[in-house]
């Protein structure tokens, strides 16, 4: 499989970066460079074999459900970089 | 005093409770050396007060005899590491000016133990590189060059600030992750010794995120045992990371000298490539014959999936970082760049922080983790991975106590050599280290010997999971065989 320039802006748009036109021929050279290099995967028998979900064979583990942390809203903020007392600032989302 | 930076860290741990020197004097000596050195680029942030302070407390607590384990040992930080009060960027414009204002589980059991932070390292953006070359901070430079040329080499990555450092001897040992190889690659790139141990071994909390099913952070250091002395240190079960094991952290220094008599060595007919450099190769057989003379069994053994693992990763990992990632928004921490809009500033902001090659990794698993491709890529991936961890299992199951391969497909190369026009030239670096991180094993490289050029070259061991101590034991007949290798001081 490849891509082509419009799907180069579709993925660039999902994954919210911005891209300008005269990038989009160079992305779709590596990322259909990269989409090459792992078509190799296709030949591998996978008939019946379970996907993978953790590479250690343990049970998940339940934290129990408390409060165990918080009250820390100063720090949480420290490193924002626009901000009003304990919230984070951003352009008007709502009209 | 700046011969003490030569010591081993179990050199420097007698001296010290010798008090033939105090901490203080080892990390001022270490903080010349860092000071001389920084053409190498190693570090991204000294913190020479911190280092100083910390250091008298050690020297303190030497004084009392209740010293812990790393008392006054001045290591190195990798980026990757959140530090409290000191800026953490994952060398990523992204981050910006990143104050934690909480520490990692690792470095503060570090520092629990006793020893002092120098400062932080370099390393790839996010840790997705094989060469250093993908920093907001600029490549770093490996300490070794090839006999009889100034070019300067790179010191692989993504924990090259880590590799460089303790190659030259600007501390004496450095946290590190390995995702793919990133530990193991450039260990073996600048004759150091690096272990990834299992996968749950140490704790993941406070490290900057790239695949959350494959990271796992070890140590980089100058010999086998000062591996397994800081690995102790760092392993261990922590509440806050629920994929780590709660499991006793053995005392991985007792495993150094044991009998490896009567061991299995695996030798994987899959990782002899078609093209490999007869150095390696050769290289390759002196380490089994090493571990033979030492009464190991060698013993023929077949990883059919090889050829796979390095495909599979190439989904399995860029698909997670796109999630990972996605934190990085210009709303709560690091580099905002404005928009007219909230979405405008999103995607401004990460066009801006993300590099390249970050762009890249995250655009590829944005990709495969779409609706109408996820079957196609992500969940073929993951059963190849089943089928990854399968083979090494029978392996095991057959009797095997590790596996011995070469760390590296080449010694160290040119910076801007790789990877310009196409960037699985440069993935292909990790085609022996990254089927260990897709079935969670432990595997550590040691140096080995050294190439035509007079580049280091280094063997990986892979062991079975939690089975750290044998990979010691095993790394040290290498060790002891091959001699240690210090690279001629040019800087």
């Amino acid at each position: 499989m490849s891509v082509d320039a419009a799907t180069v802006r579709r993925i660039a748009h999902l994954a919210r970066i911005a891209v300008s036109e005269d990038e989009v021929p160079h992305l779709q050279g590596e990322l259909n460079a990269m989409l090459a290099f792992v078509e190799q995967l296709s030949e591998v028998n996978v008939e019946g074999v379970e996907p993978m979900t953790s590479v250690t064979p343990m049970q998940m583990k339940k934290r129990l459900d408390l409060v165990n942390d918080g009250e820390i809203a100063d720090d949480i903020v420290a490193n924002a970089p626009a901000t009003e007392g304990h919230f984070f600032l951003v352009p008007k989302v709502v009209e | 005093m700046t011969d003490l930076t030569s010591l081993t860290l179990a050199e420097a741990r007698k001296g010290l409770a010798a008090k033939t020197f105090t901490s203080l004097e080892l990390t001022d000596a270490h903080l010349s050396a860092i000071e001389a050195a920084r053409v190498l680029n190693a570090f991204v942030m000294e913190t020479p007060d911190q280092a100083r302070s910390m250091a008298r407390e050690a020297d303190a607590e030497i004084a009392k005899g209740d010293a812990g384990p790393l008392a006054g040992i001045p290591l190195g930080i990798k980026d990757l590491f959140a530090t409290k009060g000191v800026r953490t960027t994952a060398c990523s414009k992204i981050l910006g000016n990143f104050v934690p204002t909480y520490e990692s589980t690792i470095t503060s059991q570090l520092w629990r133990d006793g020893a002092v932070m120098l400062g932080k390292l370099n390393n790839d953006e996010f840790a997705m590189g094989s060469a250093n070359e993908t920093s907001c901070f600029g490549p770093v430079a490996n300490p070794w060059r090839r006999d009889g040329s100034n070019a300067t080499l790179v010191p692989g990555g993504s924990s090259g600030g880590s590799a460089s450092a303790v190659a030259a001897l600007l501390c004496m040992g450095a946290t590190a992750t390995d995702t793919g190889g990133s530990i193991r690659q450039p260990a073996a790139f600048t004759a150091t010794v690096g272990i990834k141990p299992t996968y749950g071994r140490c704790s993941r909390w406070g490290i900057v995120a790239f695949a959350s099913s494959l990271d796992q952070a070890g140590p980089i250091a100058r010999s086998v045992r000062d591996s397994a002395m800081l690995l102790r240190s760092m392993a261990g079960h922590d509440p806050k990371d629920t994929t780590s094991v709660d499991i006793p952290v053995p005392d991985y220094e007792a495993a150094i000298g044991q009998s490896v008599k009567g061991k299995r060595i695996g030798i994987p007919r899959e990782y002899r490539l078609d093209g490999m450099p007869a150095e390696i190769e050769k290289l390759w057989s002196e380490g089994a014959a090493w571990l033979k003379a030492a009464g190991a069994e060698l013993v023929e053994v077949s990883l059919p999936h090889t050829k796979y693992a390095l495909p599979a990763y190439y989904i399995v990992a860029p698909a997670e970082a796109s999630s990972n990632l996605a934190r990085y928004d210009g709303v709560r921490y690091g580099l905002r760049e404005q928009g007219k809009n909230i979405h405008e500033l999103y995607e401004n902001t990460r066009a801006e922080g993300f590099g390249a090659e970050v762009r890249r990794r995250v655009m590829i698993g944005t990709y495969v983790l779409s609706a109408g491709y996820y079957d196609a890529y992500y969940l073929r991936a993951q059963k190849v991975r089943t089928l990854i961890k399968k083979d090494f299992e029978d392996c095991f199951a057959g009797g095997v106590d590790a596996i011995l391969t070469p760390a590296t497909p080449s010694a160290a190369f040119g910076i801007g050599e790789k990877g310009g026009a196409d960037p699985v030239e440069m993935y292909l670096n990790d085609i022996f280290t990254v089927t260990v991180n897709m079935a969670g094993l432990p595997g550590i490289a040691v140096p080995a010997g050294k190439d035509a050029q007079g580049l280091p070259l280094g063997l990986q061991l892979i062991g079975r999971p939690f089975d750290e101590e044998t990979l010691f034991s095993l790394g040290e007949v290498i060790e002891q065989a091959a001699g240690r290798f210090t690279p001629a001081r040019w800087w």
